[in-house]
């Protein structure tokens, strides 16, 4: 930083005429430099769905469409069917999700709204933490820890107690299914729905809430009259990049999930999820079909991936939150 | 369920009912129940507390699984030796899995810190509102996406027809940390006074010499508290490897243009947890715990640099 301090008639510096050569060329070329960058962050997505696309191609010229609707999966017989994978994301996810969105949100209004500084300043860390642990490892803690316990205790006491629901039948002899699948993806999404919300919550403004208990407003009236109903977009844009996150998790829900190739409706059978049946057959994949009937897999995934962090961001562009949603 | 405003505000305590629905034309005469309303508030403040408190529980839970099961495996040898050449037996080390991440995580660095910073640059320093917009847009959209599917297209581009090899992976895990470092970057160059730059303007200085004299300085804070959480981020990132680098032998190597993926630990710990064989859980507990370990610590030490910067969140 020595050269270039020469004045230059008050103009802007970028169209300033009459400077040094190499100031113009370097402006330039960090310029171009930093819009290849910026172009190759926009290339990655194009080509990703290209790719993707490209690797689906045999199978969806073999199966079409039906691909969807088909419940089959017999890499033995070359017959492949998503039917069972989309259920079992659904399943999951929509699992996942009513559990993680009270839960979150509750985790959230403590942290804003009633947490002393000095606890909140402790715990908001400790669950921003939680997101950090790799998914790998939550799902060997879930079939090594988590799943014996299910096993033994939760899910007897809810068949014996819900059981008339179909979707509490008995327990099976292993520990693995769509229901622990379900407990690791809530804990997988509660993290991010409670920073982002405690984030909008914090930025509801003051005089709103003094205005709802000057009127006589109980702690719990101000939440649910002024709150929740200011934050009620961010909120949703949060679900729906948990909701993302949920349908894309292939590892933790492999590990879990105990690669099942039918449609129960006991959630505490096994099941499958798109990105765990990928993540699960890849490296057994024989036949060029089965390979690319898993690239249609992740075309799907990758479509209804898309779809959610649209909604998501469509949601945010009016209300701002996005800046919380990056972390 | 009723509106509270349209409950009526003050109230003696006892009343006894809230069968009656409050008459919005008639006068506003107490007939809540205030002790009933501030009950329910309680009870509600206990279930988020209670709620609070699940989610370090189920934090404190797993890691305490991880690191009672994983400090008893750990020991000098245990990161310095070779697994045992055969699935069922006791002993060994994951020596090559954590060189191998290393390697992985350390090139994928090298690959999306500059083009993170850069982009993140073009957004703040170049870019018009419209195209920065749609800049953020596809990185949020990118940070989306399921990261099996970035391990797909990794799959695609360089492992068919090749064969994998740690730069696929470590090709993979710079996609995901693409977004996470430029989006966090771009934070923190808004943060930038506005003062700084016109001050070099003032000063006639080039828009490159503020971009490297000024700007970037001034965020040099911020932006290594982004790439860090990326790094973390990254090196527990499985699924992408799973596709890229999962087939390899079990020996130290540092090579990732070979003719095989490199060892890692988050594929040694999916591929132990997918066989039953105890030696290789106990293993795979203390790869786990070497890896919670660096994640937790480098997390916290970027939460201490962010702390220390004034220019970050």
């Amino acid at each position: 930083m020595h050269a270039g301090t020469r004045v230059v008639g008050g103009r802007p510096a970028n169209t300033r005429s009459g400077t040094h050569p190499s100031d113009r060329l370097g402006d330039a070329l960090l310029r171009g430099v930093c819009l290849l960058a910026a172009l190759l962050a926009v290339l990655a997505i194009v080509a990703i769905s290209y790719q993707v696309i490209h690797g689906a191609r045999p199978s969806f010229a073999r199966f079409g469409l039906g691909f969807l609707g088909h419940s089959t999966w017999q890499p033995n017989f070359g017959v492949f069917g998503a039917a069972t994978f989309i259920y079992g994301t659904a399943v999951t996810s929509l699992m996942a999700m009513l559990l993680s969105v009270p839960l979150g949100i509750s985790i959230a209004l403590y942290l804003s709204l009633m947490a002393p500084r000095r606890v909140r300043a402790v715990i908001a860390p400790l669950v921003e933490m939680l997101a950090a642990i790799p998914s790998v490892i939550l799902g060997f803690w879930g079939i090594l820890v988590l799943g014996p316990f299910l096993q033994a205790h939760l899910e007897p006491f809810l068949h014996s107690t819900l059981g008339f629901i179909p979707i509490f039948g008995p327990t099976p002899t292993t520990g693995s299914g769509l229901f622990i699948a379900s407990l690791i993806l809530t804990i997988m999404v509660v993290p991010i729905i409670a920073s982002i919300s405690r984030d909008l919550f914090l930025a509801v403004p003051r005089e709103l809430q003094d205005g709802a208990t000057a009127l006589g407003a109980t702690p719990w009236e101000v939440v649910r009259g002024v709150v929740l109903p200011s934050s009620a977009s961010g909120i949703a844009a949060a679900a729906f990049l948990g909701l993302g996150r949920a349908l894309g998790e292939a590892i933790a829900v492999t590990q879990v999930i105990g690669a099942g190739n039918f449609i129960h409706t006991s959630l505490f059978q096994t099941g499958d999820t798109l990105a765990s049946r990928i993540a699960d057959q890849f490296q057994g994949a024989t036949t060029r079909l089965q390979i690319s009937s898993l690239f249609y897999l992740g075309l799907i995934l990758l479509v209804i991936g898309l779809l959610a962090n649209l909604a998501a961001q469509l949601i945010t562009r009016r209300f701002d939150v996005s800046k919380v949603a990056a972390r | 369920m009723t509106d509270p405003f349209d409950a009526p505000l003050e109230d003696l305590p006892g009343d006894a009912d809230l069968a009656d629905p409050p008459d919005l034309s008639g006068p506003l005469t107490p007939s809540g129940n205030l002790r009933r309303r501030q009950m329910i508030s309680r009870f509600v403040g206990a279930v988020q507390t209670a709620s609070a408190l699940l989610a370090v529980a189920v934090l404190g839970i797993v890691v305490y699984s991880v690191a009672s099961r994983g400090a008893s495996v750990l020991s000098f040898s245990f990161l310095t030796e070779n697994p045992p050449a055969f699935v069922g037996l006791p002993g060994g080390g994951i020596a090559p899995a954590i060189v191998g991440t290393a390697v992985i995580v350390a090139l994928a660095t090298a690959i999306a810190m500059p083009i993170g910073i850069l982009t993140a640059l073009y957004m703040t320093e170049f870019a018009g509102r419209w195209q920065a917009r749609a800049l953020r847009l596809a990185l949020d959209l990118l940070n989306g996406l399921p990261t099996i599917v970035v391990g797909l297209f990794v799959f695609g581009l360089l492992v068919v027809g090749h064969h994998q090899s740690g730069f696929a992976g470590a090709f993979a895990l710079a996609i995901i940390m693409l977004p996470l470092i430029a989006r966090a970057t771009q934070e923190v160059l808004l943060l930038v006074p506005t003062g700084l730059r016109e001050a070099a303007d003032a000063l006639g200085v080039s828009r490159w010499r503020t971009v490297f004299g000024v700007v970037l300085p001034t965020a040099r804070g911020g932006i290594l508290t982004a790439t860090v959480l990326a790094v973390a981020r990254a090196a527990g990132e499985t699924a992408p490897l799973v596709l890229a680098s999962s087939i390899y032998a079990n020996k130290v190597s540092i090579n990732p243009f070979g003719h095989e993926g490199l060892p890692n630990i988050p594929v040694y710990i999916f591929t132990a947890s997918e066989e039953a064989d105890r030696y290789g859980f106990a293993r795979a507990w203390g790869a786990a715990f070497v890896l919670l370990m660096f994640i937790l610590l480098v997390s916290l030490a970027s939460r201490a640099i962010d702390r220390r910067t004034t220019l970050s969140r």
